[in-house]
């Protein structure tokens, strides 16, 4: 089988993010650049008080077109305005017309799909408890409406399912769709991930005690209270290089791992991130010191910020500058890996570290070089971390083009 | 793409494990239908197993089952595929979230909603750090996790645990998204035909629907029921120990076409 077991690198032939900062990558560097957040007091209804959120403006009056009314649902509407954003569907249609709409897969991840719809529907049901029958499960609450919304959508015809491995399904998407690609059965892969705020997950994570409270989440903070919850759309076409424009990203490697440790609280050393990270390192052939910059997943708990202080710093050292980047988006839960696969693109453009937003003062136990002002460098290859719940960990890593 | 199958286990209605099932599979015994008893994950420490819900102990005993005996089995890559997930435990949460007294949501409940909260458990049970990923497909949800399962062997070289697993949802749900009884089944993949390999196998996306199906028997029922028992043509062929070619539903209008060669 010549050539089909390449897995790595990828070209990221094109992307783009739909975050509270707005539609599209350019509202997004904007901010990163005048380090402007897109938390605000939450005014979601039905969750709960005193948070902060980081909520997509404008996403309720998106339309869906009319012959896919069925897989109406805030979910979908988030990756409508992705699909319209950055000339992504532009790009998926000229990568089909190149290599036929079979040969492109779409690869989505999302921890709760279309299920503020069903919580919608919950609140219409009839005096014997029965949901309005306008109520489209397969449209909405089931994993694979994203999926199905987005190949459709762009008319595809290859493999397409969803990926649910809690806050990494975004990042790990990409390795599902490198080993598809690799095996042959797909030359361009739809990867990323989209996540829609809901009540399940909002009050979810309040009853945790994960929340940040009265301020936005400080991720690496002294101070740090814990999450902002945020809501995002992240899409990456990924091909090989040869295929994809000239001076596209690379996607230099991915790694995975599990803790087998706890449901929910990471391994308190992050043997998980450790090892999440370092088979990224030998997926892309890459050692520690060839890496310029670490996006953190650093969510703004007192628990995850710390593991993954000491399994960076176990790894990159104090050399290696690190932040996370949260504190603009909040935690995108299953959308976070694939929006900060996106940043990391933009910083490698822009010679950007992007330092965690709002932070006084980072917490003085952290031994990692955490950034907390933004810095002007030569950024040339990123690892981007994700971490999730059922102990789920993975590490991608991003490079310019070679 | 090709690999090997060196484990493999079911649970379901009238199907209690593997090795009491083949003769049913094979057609050399009538299947009778019955409960599907989900036992406590042995695996698991005594107070976390007492705390699995359903569908973790659905998932966890074909998992256990397939690798019963398997040296390596907590270096599995793990696939864990399902279309309904944890559905009791998303609907007791969107039932709290409604609740006329006022919201009180329960913290473990919430860490287990997770789709990925079955294979969790399983590393946690097992004490492995191996790479795993959940994944969700609808109706082709057994698809969707066998080709993520077979990639991974013919891709990256990986020896990969899939287990497939769907329970009914329950009400209002249910109503909404009609599951037949509960089913599970479990396959080892490896990338090389080791001594305990039962059948090689192969497949390919083809982007067209699969074939009408032609009228079936029970257990043909039982598989169109439950997106997990679409396993079903391919266990009962592995029980026959024939070679096959399955057309496995992947999405509305593709499939993958299964190439099944006994050892």
């Amino acid at each position: 089988m010549p050539d089909t077991r390449r897995l790595w690198p990828l070209s990221l032939a094109a992307a783009t993010t739909v975050t509270a900062l707005g539609a599209g990558i350019a509202p997004l560097r904007r901010a990163l650049h005048a380090r402007e957040g897109g938390l605000r007091p939450s005014e979601f209804p039905g969750g709960p008080e005193d948070i902060w959120v980081g909520q997509v403006p404008g996403v309720e009056a998106v339309e869906l077109p009319p012959e896919l009314a069925g897989f109406a649902c805030r979910n979908n509407r988030l990756a409508e305005m992705a699909l319209l954003s950055d000339g992504f569907a532009e790009a998926v249609a000229a990568a089909a017309a190149r290599h036929g709409a079979e040969r492109i897969a779409v690869v989505l991840g999302t921890s709760t799909a279309g299920i503020e719809e069903t919580e919608q529907a919950y609140r219409r049901r009839d005096a014997a408890g029965t949901l309005p029958a306008s109520f489209n499960y397969a449209g909405s609450h089931d994993l694979q409406s994203l999926p199905s919304y987005v190949r459709t959508r762009l008319g595809l015809r290859g493999p397409a399912f969803a990926v649910s491995t809690a806050c990494t399904s975004g990042a790990r998407s990409m390795l599902e769709a490198a080993s598809l690609i690799a095996a042959g059965l797909a030359d361009a892969v739809v990867a990323g991930g989209v996540d829609s705020l809901c009540r399940l997950t909002l009050h979810g994570f309040s009853s945790l005690e994960l929340l940040s409270r009265g301020r936005p989440s400080r991720p690496c903070a002294a101070d740090r209270d814990g999450i902002s919850i945020g809501e995002a759309a992240g899409l990456v076409l990924l091909t090989r290089p040869e295929h994809a424009p000239p001076g596209s990203p690379l996607l230099l490697g991915a790694g995975a791992s599990s803790d087998g440790h706890h449901m929910s609280s990471p391994h308190p050393e992050g043997l998980g991130a450790v090892s999440a990270m370092r088979a990224a390192l030998t997926a892309a052939g890459l050692t520690p010191g060839e890496v310029d910059y670490v996006n953190l997943h650093g969510t703004g708990t007192r628990a995850n910020d710390a593991m993954e202080d000491r399994a960076v710093h176990h790894l990159f050292g104090d050399g290696v500058p690190c932040s996370s980047t949260k504190g603009w988006t909040g935690h995108a839960l299953g959308a976070s890996g694939a929006v900060e696969a996106v940043i990391a693109m933009l910083c490698l453009e822009d010679g950007l570290v992007p330092g965690c937003l709002g932070v006084a003062e980072r917490d003085p136990a952290f031994r990692s070089a955490v950034a907390i002002v933004n810095e002007a460098r030569p950024v040339r290859r990123i690892a981007s971390n994700s971490f999730g719940f059922g102990g789920s960990n993975c590490c991608l890593l991003i490079g310019q083009a070679a | 793409m090709s690999c090997w199958i060196s484990g493999v286990a079911v649970l379901g209605a009238g199907l209690p494990g593997w090795a009491a099932s083949e003769p049913t599979l094979a057609g050399t015994a009538p299947w009778n239908a019955g409960d599907v008893v989900l036992p406590l994950p042995a695996l698991l420490p005594p107070t976390e197993r007492r705390r699995t819900s359903p569908a973790v102990r659905l998932a966890l005993a074909v998992a256990a089952e397939a690798t019963a005996g398997v040296e390596d089995r907590a270096a599995l890559e793990t696939v864990f595929a399902s279309s309904n997930g944890d559905g009791a435990v998303v609907g007791g949460i969107l039932e709290a979230l409604h609740a006329p007294g006022g919201i009180a949501l329960s913290p473990t409940q919430f860490h287990n909603s997770v789709h990925n909260s079955a294979a969790g458990y399983w590393h946690i049970a097992v004490g492995s750090t191996a790479p795993s990923v959940s994944l969700g497909g609808h109706d082709g949800s057994f698809g969707a996790g066998l080709l993520a399962a077979v990639m991974a062997v013919v891709a990256r070289g990986s020896s990969v645990l899939l287990c497939a697993y769907d329970l009914p949802l329950p009400s209002p749900l249910a109503a909404v998204r009609p599951t037949g009884p509960g089913f599970a089944a479990a396959l080892v993949l490896r990338p090389e035909p080791v001594a305990e390999a039962m059948a090689a196998l192969s497949l390919r996306h083809v982007a067209e629907p699969a074939p009408a199906a032609p009228p079936g028997d029970a257990l043909d029922l039982l598989a169109g029921g439950n997106p997990a028992a679409r396993a079903l043509p391919l266990l009962r062929a592995m029980a026959a120990r024939r070679a096959a070619r399955i057309d496995l539903p992947l999405t509305a209008n593709s499939h993958l076409a299964l190439e099944l060669a006994p050892c």
